[in-house]
């Protein structure tokens, strides 16, 4: 019993952090339509955008410390929500008018190009960088069971910007402009919404999303590479096709349940080994049956 | 590309037993057949009229990871071999010549090692080989250099299958059934472990290796294996595997990982309050464990091939030497291994009085009692040297000699 709830709890925070990265794919997706590949790398820059700025703001605010992490994850969500747009207004803008797949196989060399421009010596270098420690860690004991203090914050800001992304798109000009977007973007446009500037905004905000992941997922492993994103980018992908891609719950439930299914299945000895091979084939079987996601709604595509 | 390899191997044996050569090749070139050209000229400087063996130098190559994930193993062992090499042409260098070194980077990546290699030697012409670290990658090169008569030292892969290549493959390190069973007493012996859990990568030849050997020891000494399971190399979330480890309870955990993946192993086994001793093979000696995993990796212990602090002479000038060459850092085992490898490459030649591969290969394989920095080495029938090894502690954030376990 105490065996199963330890699982849970570190299937949960494992799943929370799958579940922050499949936000910003799908919301990505829900406006525009296509996979953002280069999600997964966003993640990396921003979790080495933090290890690059934690060293000066240590002089003024010393680390680790919430309010130092607070700036610290600020800094980078702005670098990379400026790198998000940079990447837009490169690679997918001049491609908008294109077919979809042209701009999903731009998307793939977007993020092949950061992954080895990264490892390059002169850039980051391709040798794991030990990630300072920005938070006070504790662990808390209960009744024989684990809860670390990274993990408790992990879920808590999946929840939080959950929350905050779902009052965006629902409740603000900008989210409604969004939704018009996603709707029909010509329609959208000729009722006066700037197409441009929503769809930077939405890669904006889907890049600082990735920012806080990757400082998350850098404090929960400590040691930054530059493929650290692609693991859990595939993740995320995958998590937020389970849960229905283009729906925000749906993403969150999608990482939390392939965590989860990650966790048992890595947890029984002699099957280890197969850990993503078992999470995977329930994944396809949840697929088989529900095509469309968890959540998200079946469509017909008019021919 | 195999087939490929192969059609332009047999052209340029073709062109080898034709009576005119220089004709043949001339039709080689007509026929557009660069790669052949290029493979050909590897085996033309085997009979000494390549770039390696001809003029005033002996082209030496080494290939080693010196980026990406083992970066520090490379790194080292390439500054143990570039040191010895100096030291060698400071004193006049190997018969008459002086020698040069050649180093390629594979980055830490499976596939770069057969590219660097095939490349060290068809193009630069080289007449030995040396490294890697990691014994996946060297079981990658090891072919490549059998079949071109090129002679292999590798300074630190430890898996038996690396010299069972070919009789052209040698390594300066202990094997690990040597390591594993070292592993295995030590855990008996002085932790007074009863019940040991495994956690191995099994991307890893290495990893697979060892756990293999440290499990067949520990039965053998009347211990108990309670608990196996497996990550990935690169992995970053190991909680679900600990957390099945703890509910075993073991005394102690074999986790026989590269440093990378072992640093979060332990910061993560100490979140579980998984609090029993972790131990390990060489893998895990690097700085990089310590700036990673802080305090999470102290008490630890693991085995290795030398401890700059064991003191006897030879290891205090090597230590010394290593630290003016390098800005005051202190060499680590995998730096006395490629040092070690270099001296042993070295030493027979000047026994064998040629640098023709075979008659390297003869002399690398009669070594009966070469003084090493890591030890005094003795190349058996396997091509193995036979040595002993040293068990470490992490301690303060750094690696304090325990003892020494003779072979």
């Amino acid at each position: 019993m105490e065996w199963f709830s330890q699982q849970l709890i570190n299937g949960l925070a494992l799943g929370s952090i799958y579940a922050l990265i499949a936000l910003g794919y799908s919301m990505v997706y829900g406006v525009l339509r296509f996979i953002n590949f280069a999600h997964s790398d966003v993640l990396m820059l921003g979790a080495y955008a933090a290890f690059f700025i934690a060293p000066a703001i240590e002089k003024i605010i010393p680390l680790p410390s919430l309010t130092g992490a607070l700036l610290v994850t600020l800094l980078s969500a702005l670098i990379c929500a400026g790198i998000g747009i940079l990447i837009e207004f490169l690679a997918y803008r001049p491609l908008r008018s294109r077919p979809k797949l042209t701009v999903l196989i731009t998307a793939i060399g977007v993020s092949l190009f950061i992954e080895f421009t990264c490892q390059h010596k002169a850039v980051f270098g391709a040798d794991t960088k030990p990630f300072p420690q920005l938070l006070p860690a504790t662990d808390f004991h209960l009744a024989g069971l684990v809860v670390s203090s990274n993990d408790l914050v992990v879920v808590l800001v999946t929840a939080l910007l959950l929350a905050g992304l779902w009052f965006i798109v629902h409740k603000t000009k900008n989210g409604m402009a969004m939704r018009a977007v996603s709707f029909n973007q010509q329609a959208a446009a000729l009722m006066g919404v700037n197409i441009n500037r929503i769809i930077a905004f939405t890669f904006g905000l889907g890049s600082a999303l990735a920012a806080v992941a990757g400082i998350l997922y850098a404090l929960k492993a400590p040691g930054i590479e530059p493929l650290m994103g692609v693991q859990p980018g595939i993740r995320a992908f995958i998590a937020a096709v389970l849960g229905g891609i283009g729906n925000l719950p749906g993403a969150t439930l999608g990482g939390l349940l392939l965590g989860l299914l990650e966790t048992f299945a890595g947890g029984i000895s002699g099957l280890s080994s197969y850990r993503d091979g078992i999470a995977f084939a329930i994944l396809i079987l949840i697929l088989l049956f529900k095509p469309a996601g968890l959540l998200g709604k079946a469509t017909v595509e008019k021919v | 590309m195999k087939n490929n390899l192969l059609s332009s191997q047999a052209d340029v044996q073709r062109v080898a037993e034709s009576k005119d050569g220089i004709c043949a090749l001339d039709q080689a070139i007509k026929r557009g057949l660069l790669l052949s050209l290029v493979i050909g000229g590897g085996i033309l400087g085997l009979s000494g009229c390549g770039p390696g063996g001809g003029g005033d130098t002996i082209l030496v190559g080494e290939f080693a990871s010196l980026t990406g994930k083992e970066a520090t193993f490379g790194i080292s062992s390439h500054e143990g071999t570039l040191l010895a090499i100096e030291e060698l042409n400071a004193a006049g260098g190997v018969l008459g010549k002086k020698l040069e070194l050649k180093t390629e980077d594979d980055q830490s990546k499976a596939g770069e090692p057969a590219n660097v290699v095939n490349k060290l030697i068809s193009k630069d012409g080289v007449v030995a080989i040396l490294g890697e670290v990691a014994s996946s990658r060297s079981l990658e090169a090891a072919p490549i250099c059998q079949q071109n008569g090129i002679p292999m030292i590798s300074p630190a892969s430890t898996n038996p299958k690396v010299t069972e290549t070919g009789d052209f493959i040698f390594r300066v390190c202990f094997i690990d059934p040597f390591q594993g069973t070292v592993m295995a007493n030590f855990a008996t012996n002085t932790l007074k472990a009863k019940k040991v859990a495994v956690f191995t990568d099994v991307k890893s030849d290495y990893s697979k290796g060892l756990a293999k050997f440290f499990k067949e020891g520990f039965t053998k000494t009347g211990g108990q294996i309670v608990s196996e399971l497996d990550f990935n190399g690169g992995d970053k979330d190991f909680k679900a595997q600990l957390t099945a480890i703890k509910s075993a309870a073991p005394d102690a955990v074999f986790v026989p990982g590269y440093y990378t993946d072992v640093a979060l192993i332990c910061i993560q086994a100490k979140q579980l309050g998984l609090d029993v001793p972790l131990i390990g093979g060489d893998g895990w000696e690097s700085d990089t464990l310590v700036k990673i995993g802080g305090g999470a990796v102290e008490g630890h212990y693991f085995s290795t091939h030398y401890s700059s602090d064991a003191g006897s002479p030879k290891v205090t000038a090597f230590v010394a030497a290593y630290k003016k060459r390098y800005n005051g850092k202190l060499p680590d085992a995998m730096a006395a291994l490629g040092y070690d490898s270099a001296m042993f490459l070295a030493d027979a030649i000047k026994r064998a009085g040629s640098t023709e591969g075979a008659k390297m290969r003869d002399a690398l394989a009669a070594t009966k009692e070469f003084d090493a920095v890591t030890g005094k080495i003795a190349i058996n029938g396997q091509r193995d040297a036979v040595k002993s090894a040293v068990i470490l502690q992490v301690k303060g954030g750094a690696f304090k000699f325990v003892e020494t376990v003779a072979p």
